[in-house]
């Protein structure tokens, strides 16, 4: 009885959560697994269609554009954005004078809204005036056009995503400082120097940890909206930065296909899989669990 | 237990309550006995300055309305997700190339019989911003500000030869002469002043027309005519004469539109195609550059096409589902008088919508070549919005196009022909599956 009495009560004090989760998430989801087979214009009833959306993305030569941009954008930054995140975490866990301040000016830069962040970066790109061409220029660098060449634009996204490593940093920082001092002590005693001890002691006690910031990070730059937006309105130059996420977005709001955007969701949603399980399976034999 | 449970159950409705519903209850909140009209709008500075001007001048016109103006970002999105959800603005202040895909998606009240009711009609406004509030015979929108396009130029960087209206280039010929004679270079070579760049500047969209072509034949797309064609290679020979990767890295210096660092505004080009508007943001920017305005010039042996302009126009739209339709016409029906019309354009730097127009708006008007931008707007080359279901992504595939032949990517030919063909394939699909054929 008492049992049952907990049961319900545990119940009830979850229930705002539950009922949250199935307004906000559990329908939408399902919703949009069926709009992705109808003609849905948002205020029209959907009209069922079977296939069509699917097949249409099949032929779609900018859905073929906007999905290369992304998985180039994301086999370039991916892997970019974690190295540094790595090598900054590995820097601030020295000991040095002064660190908390260090740790958080790193970590500050991940906070700047996306918006505020996509203007910011468009006059560091300038093409005449930016400071980044200035001190190209200086150096005696060629001194591209960041945000009209189509060469160069995905690349200027690539570098920007560096500027939001802080949330990794702090996660592989925690990483770091739990790796368990009498590792090290032991490599020391075998005569290991400071970068076989990363290479042998702290990556392979952090593997759990890379491996949770590298399938998130998959995740997110699959998902990367805000700054292209702001930045390269339309996907300029010649649709070199339009990605996955802007054209679903156009499709939804600026065309009104909402049941050809949920379709190119669910799509985004088997890639976004398949990559994640790719990356667990590949970093099997990789990743070491402690006691395990 | 039981009354344990009523109460966490009490709890738990007043905070979704509160949640779901609060919106709606805030903005229809009735503070006396005045019904409330929303009114969503996109201004954000001065035109919002104006058009709150002219609601205040509406609230206190009478006792029995008031109308909330709210300044929305990404206001036609926004409506159309609020007119899904059965709870839309009783007014949206939307453009009018929006008109045909909202009215498609049935999400606009059919203004007709109400105007017909208020006496207003066809013969109170411009021919081509009344087509542009019509869409299959039925009234969908109605007028706020509009704009017609003209060449700004700056007086100080053309030279001499050019510094006047009537010494500025009338045809394409004198025209890319004039280009050739302003445009400079540094001693390094690389450009400091252009004269133009058709990609800069509002309206790369109509350029075809300014060659006597257009986006459509009948019911069909048809953005790879010969006129299209002509036109957007007149686009090319831009980037060819300065150089595909010269004009990149001239270009990749420009600033925001609205700023100190557009590219006219810093004496970068030297003209400028824009909306009568700009006079304030030269104003705002820069005021000491020396300025006027001229049309755009014509084809060479085509003087029936000199006086080409394109057009937009904001508009006011009652969304499916409004609350208080008729209270939300009578604020919409103010807004079209000619004083109060006339009003908003002079706050917001436009010219008229309305045939009328008085002597003193032309007089006083902030911008002193609105004669030039008015006389456009009533001209018969004044290109109006594409009316078609399919606009944006016209838009989008054209821009596409141009960007690919510029860059080297395609010719001319293939770019329109892909364009044409992507954009036929969206047209049968909105055709089938929004329209119904």
């Amino acid at each position: 009885m008492n049992v049952h009495r907990n049961q319900r009560v545990g119940i009830l004090f979850a229930l705002p959560w539950i009922i949250g989760f199935l307004i906000f998430l559990a329908f939408p989801l399902v919703s949009s697994l069926y709009y992705s087979f109808t003609s849905f214009s948002v205020l029209r009833p959907p009209i069922w269609i079977g296939l069509e959306n699917y097949r249409e993305l099949l032929t779609d030569t900018v859905f073929r554009t906007s999905l290369a941009n992304t998985l180039v954008f994301t086999a370039a930054s991916v892997p970019l954005a974690t190295t540094v995140a790595i090598i900054l975490a590995l820097l601030l866990n020295t000991k040095v004078k002064g660190m908390a301040f260090y740790r958080t000016i790193f970590y500050i830069p991940s906070l700047v809204p996306m918006v505020a962040l996509g203007v910011l970066w468009l006059w560091v790109f300038n093409g005449q005036y930016g400071l980044l061409n200035q001190g190209l220029g200086k150096l005696g660098l060629p001194e591209p056009a960041w945000l009209s060449d189509p060469a160069w634009s995905k690349w200027t996204l690539v570098i920007i995503s560096i500027w939001g490593t802080g949330n990794a940093m702090v996660i592989y920082l925690a990483g770091l400082q739990d790796v368990p001092q009498s590792l090290y002590e032991a490599a020391e005693l075998d005569g290991a120097k400071t970068l076989s001890k990363t290479r042998h002691v702290t990556i392979p006690m952090i593997s759990p940890v890379i491996l949770f910031n590298v399938v998130m990070s998959i995740i997110g730059s699959l998902q990367t909206f805000a700054l292209p937006y702001v930045m390269f309105p339309g996907g300029a130059p010649a649709r070199s930065t339009y990605f996955f996420s802007m054209y679903l977005y156009d499709n939804a709001f600026l065309y009104q296909r909402m049941g050809y955007a949920s379709a190119m969701g669910w799509v985004m949603f088997a890639i976004t899989l398949a990559l994640t399980m790719l990356a667990l399976k590949a970093s099997s034999r990789h990743v070491h669990y402690e006691g395990g | 237990m039981n009354e344990r449970f009523l109460i966490l159950a009490a709890i738990l409705v007043t905070g979704t309550y509160a949640l779901v519903g609060s919106e709606r209850a805030a903005s229809r909140q009735v503070g006396s006995n005045r019904i409330v009209v929303t009114y969503w709008e996109k201004w954000t500075g001065e035109e919002m300055r104006a058009m709150k001007d002219v609601v205040s001048s509406f609230n206190a016109s009478q006792d029995r309305i008031e109308v909330r103006y709210l300044s929305i970002s990404g206001v036609a999105e926004k409506t159309l997700l609020a007119t899904s959800g059965g709870n839309p603005p009783d007014v949206a202040g939307l453009w009018a190339d929006q008109v045909v895909q909202f009215a498609d998606a049935g999400a606009l009240e059919d203004l007709t019989d109400l105007a017909r009711a208020a006496g207003i009609s066809e013969a109170d406004y411009i021919p081509a911003y009344w087509e542009t509030m019509n869409y299959k015979g039925r009234l969908y929108a109605l007028a706020t500000s509009p704009g017609s396009a003209a060449i700004y130029v700056n007086r100080d960087l053309v030279g001499p030869k050019y510094d006047t209206p009537e010494e500025f280039p009338k045809t394409i010929t004198e025209f890319d002469e004039f280009v050739r004679e302003v445009s400079i270079r540094d001693r390094q070579g690389s450009l400091s002043t252009v004269a133009f760049l058709p990609r800069d500047g509002w309206g790369l969209w109509a350029m075809p027309y300014l060659f006597g072509g257009s986006f459509t034949e009948g019911d069909r797309i048809n953005v790879n005519g010969p006129d299209d064609l002509r036109a957007w290679k007149w686009v090319n020979s831009f980037a060819k004469r300065f150089g595909t990767r010269e004009t990149q890295s001239f270009r990749s210096g420009f600033g925001n539109y609205s700023s100190p660092q557009n590219p006219f505004l810093s004496g970068k080009l030297a003209t400028y195609a824009d909306g009568p508007w700009f006079a304030n943001f030269i104003r705002l920017y820069n005021p000491k550059v020396n300025w006027f305005a001229v049309p755009f010039p014509y084809p060479d042996g085509r003087p029936d096409l000199a006086g080409y302009t394109m057009l937009n126009l904001n508009t006011l739209m009652i969304p499916k589902g409004s609350k208080h339709k008729r209270e939300a016409f009578e604020f919409i029906r103010y807004v079209q008088q000619q004083q109060i019309m006339e009003r908003i354009c002079i706050g917001q730097y436009c010219n008229t919508p309305l045939r009328k127009v008085s002597r003193e708006f032309l007089e006083k008007h902030p911008n002193k070549y609105i004669a030039l931008f008015d006389r456009l707007a009533r001209g018969e080359r004044a290109v109006r919005p594409l009316q078609m279901g399919v606009a944006a992504q016209v838009g989008r595939e054209v821009g596409n196009a141009v960007d690919e032949i510029d860059l080297g990517q395609k010719t001319p030919e293939v770019a329109l022909n892909d364009a044409q063909r992507r954009l036929e394939e969206l047209w049968q699909s909105y055709q089938r599956q929004v329209l119904g054929r």
